[in-house]
């Protein structure tokens, strides 16, 4: 069992307390990150990421709450107390110093010798494969470097945890590809835990061992990048994280973990989730498009359902096909593109339906 | 997008337009380039004649009588204009350093705290003295010193400097500031600065050019001044500016003239300086 890094209990943050404009960015969250863990926040911007990030960097003061890091409370610590550092959205580098000089600054202020101080420069260089710019002032470099530079930095004095504010939104989409494994490598290398905050779901998927999803100041779900995907608890989790379908239907039957919704008189389906549902009650279901499987009228299979093509979408990789289903509810599937020879469909086509099993989730309200 | 679908149906509407540009053009309007050279000539052509006459080698300051630097030997070994000079060397040195730290302190105070009540009112009230008319801080600040009977000779002109010295240190200083990135400062407390440490290894250095672009800028405005020193300064106590308007009194000879302009490459230089480090990144 790994040692908790950081508990978050009950946090809450509010501005402008006492007066018209007070607004709740954080609402009795808790969470508990494990040490040496790539945990992300993901939410959109507004969900109240940024702010929690800020109050365990020591930015701003908690309304309620505490926060330990490996069993000690921080509250009331000042940043310069927390062995805690932060990646900038925009990397914050000391314009008026080299790069040597800005790796060296946090060795510096916290009193260590120049031997020491060089070694963690040479060395936090190299790990981030900029040791040929060191000389240079942080306005010669492009976005790329200077947020390497601004890792090496903030890894110099080997902090316990370090926070990441989106560092790679400033950044070109190969650039950020790139980045997205480098910074999974280096948390891996490093054993230092990592706390992301980001809005975009394909970094959290791609690089997280946990994913806490955010909305309007609160936790909406959190685990592992599957379960986060595969398993939605609620409609804001399953439309914010990749495409999905989202149906409305009536329960028809409870058998066990198994609830039957029907979507319509002859098409029922079986979902899994929230189990705390009755007969008769309305529920949204959610399916992932490439869950979906298309085949021709002709091989229609037990459990299968019929739709016509209303649209198809032509993505290089794979075909979205929107297809209708008894003239109301539209359904998103993906098709890969790789099978030679596979049947692609035509607009207007009746098409099968079949979706793959364990696939449907059943959405809390 | 507008802009296309305007400019889009015919070859018509292309001309009416070059059209309207030609009439509506401000500049081309007859006679606007006219005044303007007027406008610079008669800014101009008195400093020219000051600065040319500085080198005439006669009596008069306004016949000329051939190139000579006789009236800048002159002037500076006249042991009074020596005693302004240094006088207002003095007062423009002592009040310039203390006026700009205090504009530092202010801006920092206004532009980094947390919003605290009254903060635009400090901010105007800061800025004030450059709208009061200068006659009217001067007889004030006259008749308030003899009010609290301070009486410290070149002291009271220090003072009276270092005040209207403020607004003006202060403007590029915030300008700076405003322009810096907050989250530097967050970055290096981050970084195990302490609140100290921040400024002395990230503010300062950063907001340096902004100080020095300020302090030379309140330095021209001391040297300057008139209204004021005239009526707070004693005997003792005269300053540049002081010395050439009772030079005038006595008549004009190119002696003025070389300290008028030797006073003019001191602001230019200045003036110059301040605007070359305060644009500096």
């Amino acid at each position: 069992m790994p040692e908790t890094a950081i508990e978050v209990r009950n946090i809450t943050k509010k501005f402008g307390v006492h007066t018209e404009h007070e607004v709740t960015a954080l609402d009795d969250v808790s969470i508990s990150i494990k040490d040496n863990e790539f945990f992300t926040l993901l939410g959109p911007s507004g969900c109240g990421k940024t702010t929690l990030l800020r109050l365990i960097a020591g930015f701003e003061y908690s309304t309620r709450g505490q926060i330990l890091l490996y069993g000690e409370n921080l509250i009331g610590l000042p940043p310069q107390k927390r062995p805690i550092n932060t990646v900038f959205q925009h990397y914050a580098l000391f314009p008026h110093m080299t790069v040597a000089e800005n790796v060296a600054f946090p060795m510096k202020m916290l009193g260590k010798d120049d031997g020491e101080t060089k070694k963690a420069v040479n060395e936090k260089l190299e790990l981030v494969k900029m040791q040929d710019f060191a000389n240079r002032k942080p306005g010669q470099l492009s976005g790329g470097q200077q947020q390497r530079i601004a890792l090496a930095r903030a890894l110099a004095p080997h902090p316990k945890v370090l926070l990441l504010d989106e560092p790679l939104s400033a950044l070109d989409l190969k650039l950020r590809q790139e980045m997205r494994t480098e910074l999974k490598n280096l948390q891996r290398e490093t054993g230092i835990t990592f706390i992301f905050v980001t809005h975009d779901q394909v970094e959290a998927l791609t690089m997280s061992d946990r994913i806490a999803v955010m909305s309007v100041g609160k936790i909406q779900q959190r685990g592992c990048p599957t379960e986060i995907y595969e398993k939605p608890n609620n409609r804001f989790v399953a439309d914010f994280i990749g495409e999905t379908n989202l149906l409305e239907a009536t329960v028809s039957k409870v058998e066990g973990n198994d609830i039957f919704c029907k979507l319509s008189d002859n098409i029922i389906l079986k979902g899994e989730g929230e189990t705390g549902k009755n007969v008769g009650d309305p529920v949204t279901l959610a399916v992932r498009p490439e869950k979906i499987a298309l085949s021709p009228i002709s091989e229609q299979t037990e459990g299968s359902f019929t739709g016509k093509i209303n649209n198809s979408i032509y993505l290089g990789t794979d075909t979205t096909y929107i297809i209708s289903v008894n003239g109301k509810s539209e359904l998103a599937s993906v098709e890969q593109n790789s099978a030679v020879g596979k049947v692609r469909f035509k607009i207007g086509d009746e098409v099968c339906i079949n979706v793959a099993d364990n696939a449907i989730r059943i959405l809390e309200d | 997008m507008t802009n296309q679908t305007i400019a889009a149906p015919s070859s018509k509407s292309v001309n009416s337009r070059s059209a309207s540009r030609k009439f509506f053009k401000i500049g081309r309007f007859p006679g606007f380039g006219l005044t303007t050279l007027l406008f610079f000539l008669f800014l101009y052509i008195p400093i020219f004649i000051l600065v040319i006459f500085s080198f005439n080698s006669g009596r008069s300051a306004t016949i000329w009588d051939g190139f000579g630097l006789n009236w800048y030997a002159k002037a500076f070994n006249n042991d009074d204009i020596q005693r302004a000079a240094i006088n207002s060397a003095i007062i423009a040195l002592i009040a310039t350093t203390i006026a700009t730290i205090l504009a530092t302190l202010a801006s920092l105070v206004l532009a980094r705290s947390r919003k605290f009540k009254g903060q635009n009112i400090s901010y105007s009230i800061l800025m004030m003295p450059l709208i009061v008319p200068e006659i009217v801080t001067a007889v004030a600040t006259l008749s308030f010193f003899s009010f609290v009977g301070l009486n410290l000779g070149i002291g009271n002109v220090i003072i009276a400097h270092t005040v209207f010295c403020i607004p003006f240190a202060f403007m590029p200083i915030r300008a700076r500031l405003q322009g810096m990135d907050s989250t530097l400062e967050q970055a290096a407390m981050d970084l195990y600065a302490n609140e100290w440490k921040a400024f002395r290894y990230v503010t300062f250095p950063l907001l340096m050019p902004g100080i020095i672009s300020g302090a030379m800028l309140a330095f021209i405005i001391s040297i300057d001044d008139f209204i004021i020193t005239l009526m707070v300064s004693q005997a003792g106590s005269t300053t540049l500016p002081l010395y050439i308007y009772g030079m005038v009194r006595m008549g004009i000879t190119p002696e003025i003239n070389v300290v008028s302009s030797v006073m003019l490459f001191m602001s230019i230089i200045f003036v110059s300086l301040s605007y070359l480090i305060g644009r500096k990144k």
